[in-house]
Formats: structure tokens, sequence, C-alpha cells
């Protein structure tokens, strides 16, 4: 699949789409496919201080619980409500569900993100083509 | 078919089937619910008893009272140690006067099967490992007899619920049919010549034959829902080697009372104590998932038990678990909490099975 490239990419199959000095964080179509249908979505509470890198939340699918790791360091501003009741959506539309926006700390942090055609490439080499 | 593996025992094997078929647990868990799902249960083993003492050694080796088989019936049993404890569970077979089959899981069939040989060497009886000599498929969902019937000669309205019988399958003779499973439906299990050939294109066949009924294939992901919602044990969780008959609540296939069996006095023993724990349902009621080894507390923060089985059931809509507390805070009524990734949430001891499928109307 041709990933938007109107955001950038981790490793660890998470989105960021930066607007100013603010960012809206998801999990990629990749991430979706591989976890199989999603029944929980853990997010930090407003105001709580993500570490690029470190865990900030849990995406859970029937069988099992996986890490959500922060693209960039900031505060939380905002949290997707719709995800508690409706966590399939991201199933049905990962790149337009956002997890939580955050206020970045320092914009310098995305330059070490992948770009849309770096993630492609990293995904074709992880499902093995 | 694209299903997403996992490595069980030993097994490469399907968790689910992909969502561009139409698959995925949760509508593979539907499926069987409302209509018809597939597995490829394989990787079960198969054990043969066969032999002027065969009831015998079966009845020394099985917990259930095998005596009570007609020829053509099935019954739930499980064979144990000497403490009383799980060797495994079962699904026993009477095939003929003489002949029953056990039908026991994959990770256990080595260690089964040494103990089925070790232990019946006093009795006149064959014992034969036939587990790489069957394909086995299950169908299973309400609509499990109509696409099973389109496929045989054999009258399947006339198999009552863990009764088996024999007939042509995909122009396959004489292929033994049970109409059990481990999903908490109605539904059959086929047992076929184990063949490459013969199994994938009797595979397709089925599913071809399902068509019409919704049929998908279901891998070990829904296999897992399933049975949990049904309260079917899975060995090494509900049962083990270190769990007795009582405290898993399995007393209904123990009979004590049938001709003597081995762990039959330590159960005695066991019985006539208090037992420490005890296996019980639960429903979290707090946001949050209880999964396999969460640990369970008591309101106050205590650690009582452990959760042995814990999962979403797709068809309750609620996130449901099985659980080991002591008796007296296991009440159905009672509330516990289930540390989640360092928090307890609460949960709600409820009575299982979680799930019943609804009686067809007569």
């Amino acid at each position: 699949m041709a990933y938007p490239t109107d955001r950038k990419y981790t490793k660890e199959h998470e989105w960021i789409q930066v607007n100013g000095n603010s960012a809206a964080i998801g999990i990629t179509d990749y991430a979706q496919q591989s976890l199989g249908d999603i029944v929980f979505v853990e997010t930090p509470k407003v105001g709580t201080e993500l570490v690029a890198g470190k865990t900030f939340g849990t995406v859970e699918s029937v069988k099992a619980v996986s890490d959500l790791f922060a693209p960039a360091s900031g505060t939380v501003t905002e949290v997707n409500g719709a995800l508690a009741t409706s966590p399939e959506n991201v199933n049905k539309d990962a790149h337009g569900s956002w997890m939580v926006k955050i206020r970045l700390k320092n914009t310098a942090e995305l330059n070490a993100l992948l770009s849309a055609a770096d993630y492609e490439k990293f995904v074709a080499e992880e499902a093995g083509h | 078919m694209g299903a997403k593996m996992v490595e069980f025992n030993g097994w490469d094997m399907p968790v689910e089937y992909p969502a561009a078929i139409g698959c995925g647990i949760i509508n593979e868990h539907m499926a069987v619910r409302t209509g018809v799902g597939i597995f490829d249960v394989s990787h079960m083993g198969d054990i043969r008893l066969a032999g002027p003492q065969a009831l015998a050694a079966v009845q020394h080796i099985s917990m259930n009272d095998a005596s009570k088989l007609a020829i053509g019936q099935a019954q739930y049993s499980a064979l144990l140690y000497p403490e009383g404890t799980f060797v495994d569970d079962v699904i026993v077979h009477r095939l003929a006067e003489d002949e029953y089959l056990l039908v026991i899981n994959a990770g256990t069939r080595e260690k089964d099967f040494s103990w089925v040989r070790e232990n019946t060497r006093q009795f006149d009886c064959a014992v034969e490992n036939l587990s790489d000599d069957f394909t086995q498929i299950a169908i299973q969902g309400p609509k499990a007899v109509n696409l099973l019937q389109k496929l045989t000669d054999a009258d399947l309205n006339a198999v009552k619920f863990y009764w088996v019988t024999r007939g042509n399958l995909c122009g396959l003779p004489n292929i033994l049919m049970g109409r059990t499973g481990y999903t908490a439906e109605d539904g059959f299990e086929v047992y076929i010549p184990a063949d490459e050939a013969t199994s994938a294109r009797v595979w397709y066949e089925v599913l071809a034959a399902g068509k019409e009924f919704g049929a998908v294939p279901c891998g070990l992901g829904a296999r897992n829902t399933l049975r949990l919602e049904g309260r079917l044990p899975l060995y090494g969780h509900e049962i083990s080697d270190t769990i007795n008959v009582w405290e898993a609540g399995l007393d209904r296939f123990c009979k004590m009372e049938k001709t003597a069996f081995i762990g039959r006095a330590a159960l005695g023993k066991a019985r006539a104590a208090d037992l420490k724990r005890t296996l019980v349902g639960l429903e979290m009621t707090e946001r949050g998932i209880a999964r396999d080894g969460y640990k369970v507390l008591d309101n106050g923060g205590r650690e009582i038990g452990y959760v042995t089985s814990g999962s979403p059931a797709p068809f309750l809509k609620k996130n449901i678990a099985l659980a080991y507390v002591p008796p007296e805070l296991g009440a159905v009524g009672s509330t516990v909490k289930v540390e989640i990734r360092g928090q307890g949430t609460a949960a709600l001891v409820v009575p299982t099975p979680f799930y019943k499928r609804p009686k067809k109307a007569a």
C-alpha cells in the first residue's frame, strides 16, 4: 500500500502527523493488519508527558497486548474518546484514527523518523516480500 | 490460505484467517455461533485400545465410566495421575464391542501414549498410536449438520450429540464422524486418511459445501475464545499435573463409584479435605481485559489467585476469564479485582458456562 506522505513513521509502526507545534499520533495500517481485530485502546490522560521512544499506552487485539511507543516527545492535549467505545475504528481506518494529540517538545526529533517511502520499504522487508 | 501462523506444541497452525476472506478471530467466532466454521484439528492425537480387555484397560486409566458407553457413544473424561491430577483430558469413543478411541491433546501426544501403554500392560488389549494416520477436521456450529449432510450418505439426524457414526464422506468409504467438538456448539469431527492430497481435497470440499451457510475456515484464536465462552478446559491452563479434579470443577465426569481407576484413592482423600482453590468464572466490570496468568486480588488488593484463561468474548461482547481463587472468595456474585498492568481492575464472579447454546426447536 502507499502510505500517506503527510506524516512520518516509526519502526514500531506508529505514525505522527505534524500541524505546526502540534501533532496527531496513531498506528499504521500494517500494524492494524498484524494485530487483527482491535478490542481495546489504552491512552494516557491529557497533560501526560510523552518521551520519544518510550511506551505511552497499549493497543489490544483479541489475542495480544501491544505497547504504543511515542514517536516524539510532548504533552498530551487531546485523546480520541471514540476509541473507547469503537476500537475497531482503528482496523477500519488506521491512518484516519488518531489516538492522541500532543504539543511537540522538540521538533528536531522528527528528523529521525521514517518518510512514507522509507516506511513502505521497511514494512516490505518485515513482511518478507 | 494466507492465515497468520503460529507454533503450537510443535505444530505450525493458523491463529486466524485473513480479513480479506471474511475471517479474523471475531468473524470466525461469530460464524461458529451463528452458522458454521471449519477447523483443521489434526494436531490432536488418537490412541486406539482394542482387545478382549479393552474396556477394563480404559476403566483403569480414565476417570469417567466407560462401561456406560454403548457402541457408537462417546464421553468426556480425563486420564489422571495417582495424585488425582491431570495427565490430559480426553474424549473416549466406543467404536466397537472391544474397541475404544481416545482423542487427546496435541501437546500431550507422546506423554499420553506412553502413559496409556505403560498403565495398560496388565490388560489383554492392544494400544496403538494412530495420531499420524488421521487428518481431523472439525465442522462446528448450528449449520454444521446441514453442511456435513451434503457430503455424506450417513443419516446425521440419527446421530445424537456425543455419538459417532461411519459413512461415506466426500467419496471416502467408512469414515468415522463424531458429533463432538470444542466450541460449545453442535458440530462434528471427522477423521480422514492423513495423506496430503486427500486432506486438502476434503478441506476444500467442506469449505465449498459450507459457502451457502457462510462457512469460514477458523484458527486457534477462535478455537480458544469459543471454548472459553463454554468453560471448556485447556490443558496447561484449567487442568494440569498440579491441579486435581475437584479444584477444576470436573466432578460430574469423575465416577468415583465405578471400578478402581488411577487417581481415585487420592481424590477420595482430597474430597474429604477442604478445597484450597476452585475454578470460577469472572466478568470484567471495569474497562480492561483479564489475560492468562494475571493475578486475582481481593477488594483490599491482596493476591488471592490467578487467571487461567482470559480474553474478550466475541459473542457475549464482554471480557471474561476463568481463574483459581479460594472457595470462600469465589461465590457467584462476589467481587474481586484482576491486576492489569499493575492496576487492580474490578471483576464479578459469574456462573459458568458463560455461554450455553440455545436448545433446538424439536
